[in-house]
């Protein structure tokens, strides 16, 4: 199938769902309309409130803190991860002790988390920042350690061979390898770091997209709430796609079939 | 590296036994009591049965496996750690996947500490003298299992070890293919003259390339049970050296005594 095609079919989606919206809220049938405007909005009242959200540049502010949280959250996740991640496969030991809370802390539901980072660190954008940190650096903490643990025996005898000490080893096996587990999870990680900014917004905050929605939501503007998702499905599929250009460029030597891990 | 050249042989192997833990208490002996002497300069060919412990005997002489017994020497020091004087072609891909080919092969100089232009002017030759200067910007997944084979060649031998210790390098290769590497393999050692061991299963494949071809029986306790001269003169090709008369006999005389072991050793393994 041609680029072209493919598009095209993927517009017809778009344009199908939004005139089944527009129809149900808008048309009356059998005397009843079958999706209640109050519930569910239509797409030219939602597309008006988007127009209006960039218009009057209100919706950049909330982008902005959002974005930055995101941002935060999966530098300070991953960095963590990265770290702790070398400690633990390098220190079996460390890792023996640790492993019934490792396993705990990822066990438990992340949102419970929001109300106490919200206590600890007040309504700003680090509470947001902390439950992401909170999504991301077990993603990138188990990636890493799968990484250097599952260094192939071969490439390590063979790079001891070649006479590489251990910082050697460090810079020219474990690290690569650790890296590319990390890259290969990528979408994961920074998915869960708009997650957790976002969800913290929701649960709390003066400024975000998370606020935004909440916002609307709170006075029964369902056109709001409906714009707000709109916006943040944007900002989603913008991200992945940069993520997406980070990745091809950094997991160049990889196979393609060896994409999906994590 | 030191030379090391008049001070005994390049790997002496005496009384060699290697035995693993398996969980609980029982022990497997891999190899038992194996003596083996390879000459600085020599050629020789490990053969034996599948999973005789023809590569845990190649592991006690790179170093990185310490015998339950028995000793070995590097040009006449015992080994103790990993043996600087050995360069290792694994069976199994052993290129580093996230590095080029030529960062492969220039690897191997910049661990020593040559500074990293010097050793990727030295990588490309070595790609060059392997037949694979025109690939030397492509990922090992990039490449067929012949030319990492290759890359892998020029990684070892860029280091210019004394000893060369492979583990059926062309083993997963086509028949073609092995030919090729083989003469390759063959033409490189001949500038040189390094100290190789070679392991197979391939009978014609160490006779054709070595000078002197070790058998080993079945395991477990897998012992050396022979020891041939190859009286084949060099330079040799190997597709041309298999129609010699003198290769006829060897290989007869040597699988008289091969084919037991290779029955045992499919008899115990149950074919695989």
């Amino acid at each position: 199938m041609s680029r072209l095609t493919l598009l095209a079919l993927q517009v017809l989606v778009a344009v199908v769902a939004i005139a089944l919206w527009h129809v149900l809220t808008t048309v009356e049938i059998g005397g009843r309309m079958l999706l209640p405007p109050f519930f569910f909005s239509n797409p030219f009242d939602v597309a008006a409130r988007i127009y209006k959200m960039f218009a009057t540049g209100l919706v950049w502010r909330h982008l902005w803190v959002t974005l930055v949280e995101s941002a935060l959250a999966f530098v300070i996740g991953s960095v963590g991860g990265i770290v702790v991640g070398f400690w633990f496969a390098r220190k079996p030991l460390v890792a023996a002790v640790f492993d019934p809370y490792v396993k705990m802390a990822n066990a438990l539901p992340r949102v419970v988390l929001a109300p106490i980072f919200t206590l600890w660190l007040g309504l700003g954008i680090w509470s947001k920042v902390a439950l992401g940190v909170t999504l991301v650096f077990f993603i990138v903490f188990f990636n890493v350690y799968q990484g250097i643990k599952e260094v192939s025996p071969t490439v390590l005898a063979n790079a001891r061979m070649l006479g590489m000490n251990e910082r050697q080893l460090m810079r020219h096996v474990y690290w690569p390898s650790a890296l590319s587990w990390m890259f290969s999870s990528l979408h994961t990680s920074v998915g869960f770091a708009v997650v957790g900014a976002v969800v913290g917004e929701y649960l709390g905050s003066a400024a975000g997209l998370g606020y935004m929605i909440q916002q609307a939501e709170g006075v029964f503007d369902v056109a709001g709430v409906f714009a707000g998702m709109f916006v943040l499905a944007a900002f989603v599929i913008v991200i992945d796609a940069v993520v997406t250009l980070v990745e091809n460029r950094l997991l160049v030597w990889r196979p393609a079939a060896a994409e999906t891990r994590g | 590296m030191p030379a090391r050249e008049g001070r005994g042989a390049a790997v002496a192997l005496r009384d060699v036994t290697i035995s693993f833990r398996l969980g609980g208490t029982a022990d497997f002996t891999a190899v038992e009591a194996a003596s083996l002497t390879v000459e600085d300069g020599e050629f020789v060919a490990i053969v034996g049965p599948t999973g005789c412990g023809k590569s845990t005997l190649l592991n006690v002489a790179a170093g990185l496996l310490t015998p339950s017994a028995g000793s070995a020497e590097i040009f006449g020091a015992p080994l103790a750690g990993l043996n600087p004087d050995a360069g290792y072609l694994f069976q199994a891909d052993a290129l580093f996947p996230w590095k080029t080919a030529v960062e492969n092969v220039a690897i191997g100089l910049e661990v020593v500490g040559v500074a990293s232009a010097e050793a990727r002017a030295r990588a490309k030759e070595w790609l060059g003298r392997v037949g694979l200067a025109p690939f030397a910007g492509r990922y090992p997944h990039m490449l067929s299992g012949g030319q990492r084979k290759r890359v892998g060649l020029a990684q070892v031998l860029i280091r210019d070890p004394k000893i060369l210790l492979m583990d059926e390098p062309f083993g997963p290769l086509d028949a073609q293919t092995r030919q090729i590497m083989g003469n390759l393999l063959l033409e490189l050692w001949s500038a040189d003259r390094k100290a190789v061991m070679f392991v197979t299963h391939d009978l014609e494949e160490a006779i054709a390339l070595s000078d002197r071809v070790v058998i080993m029986s079945a395991g477990p306790a897998a012992r050396i049970i022979g020891d041939w001269r190859v009286p084949l003169p060099r330079p040799r090709d190997i597709g041309e050296v298999k129609l010699d008369e003198a290769f006829h006999v060897l290989h007869r005389d040597i699988w008289a005594k091969l084919k037991d072991e290779v029955l045992k050793g499919y008899a115990r393994t149950g074919g695989g």
